[in-house]
């Protein structure tokens, strides 16, 4: 029964952070939401009995794949926190 | 505003394609029986405890090969397309204190992590590929913290090549000995110790250094070549 309530808070959770992702104007807030997603699955493979395919997800898909989309946003010229926008306004 | 409703529109209909056919797919009943042959087999034949690793180095040790090419190649070409630096780039300003004290603490741990979850691939959940990814964290976090100071890619090309060819070489040795190609060598051992599962240990440690040399090379040609965008 725990279980069942784990999985479907990790569940409301990758959907949420899924839909912040699409909705979020900060780019690298999106990059961190995606992240969850992966990290809710890898807990998902946990329950499932999976702990090899959750090291893999958590260490490739929530780690590197973050850290390629985040490096990315940089190269696009799109890595803007908003301490720098308010920066930038005010020069 | 359009743009966003159309994309939360195909998130809901991809959303409802994946539900109607995970809806008609009968879980939790197995009609192959290979599973349950390798479930019983797996640790008296291989000598592994961690199943998933027989499976994945002895049984299937073929298609892990193909996962390593795979990898180098989109490695290859990602370092190829995007590795570049871009025009007028000049090196990332050093980072903070906190950047450059959590690197000096992240550094050892994650060199202790990553080797254990490789070396005791064989025995507990985990293996080369996921302690290979661990072994590039540990490499591209300096990196980030200290731009200036970048370990050699000569370096890390070397050791990325002697690890695949030491894969393909245990795989040969089995040849030699009249077995299959990557069959496993040296006896099973006592199931559950660190040096048991024949060759298992060598194949997963090459598969580990190779993923991490790689991965590590291009994440540190990939913030070589960004710039702070000109703004």
């Amino acid at each position: 029964m725990t279980m069942a309530w784990i999985i479907v808070l990790m569940v409301v959770l990758m959907l949420a952070s899924a839909v912040a992702a699409l909705v979020l104007r900060n780019f690298l807030g999106a990059v961190a939401a995606t992240s969850v997603v992966s990290l809710g699955v890898s807990v998902l493979f946990v329950l499932l009995r999976a702990p090899d395919v959750a090291l893999t997800e958590a260490a490739v898909g929530a780690g590197l794949g973050g850290f390629l989309l985040a490096l990315a946003l940089q190269r696009l010229g799109l890595w803007r926190l908003e301490v720098q926008e308010a920066a930038g306004d005010a020069e | 505003m359009l743009n966003r409703t159309g994309s939360l529109l195909f998130a809901g209909g991809f959303a409802f394609l994946l539900f109607v056919l995970v809806a008609g797919l009968p879980f939790g009943d197995p009609s192959m029986p290979v599973g349950h042959h390798v479930l019983d087999e797996a640790a008296d034949v291989v000598g592994a405890a961690n199943i998933v690793t027989s499976i994945v180095l002895a049984y299937r040790g073929i298609d892990t090969l193909g996962e390593l090419s795979i990898l180098f190649a989109a490695a290859m070409a990602g370092g190829l397309i995007l590795g570049h630096p871009a025009g007028g780039a000049k090196p990332a300003p050093p980072a903070g204190f906190i950047l450059r004290a959590g690197a000096d603490l992240l550094f050892p741990l994650l060199i202790v992590v990553g080797l254990y979850i490789i070396l005791h691939g064989h025995l507990t959940p985990g293996g080369g590929f996921q302690g290979g990814v661990v072994l590039a964290a540990a490499f591209v976090i300096p990196v980030l913290a200290r731009p200036g100071q970048v370990p050699s890619h000569t370096a890390l090309a070397v050791v990325e090549g002697l690890a695949g060819a030491a894969f393909i070489a245990t795989g040969l040795a089995a040849l030699y000995y009249d077995r299959e190609f990557l069959a496993p060598l040296l006896g099973q051992g006592r199931l559950g110790a660190l040096v048991s599962a024949g060759t298992l240990p060598i194949l997963y440690l090459a598969v580990g250094l190779k993923v991490g040399a790689e991965l590590a090379g291009l994440l540190i040609r990939f913030t070589e070549a960004d710039a702070p965008p000109p703004r």
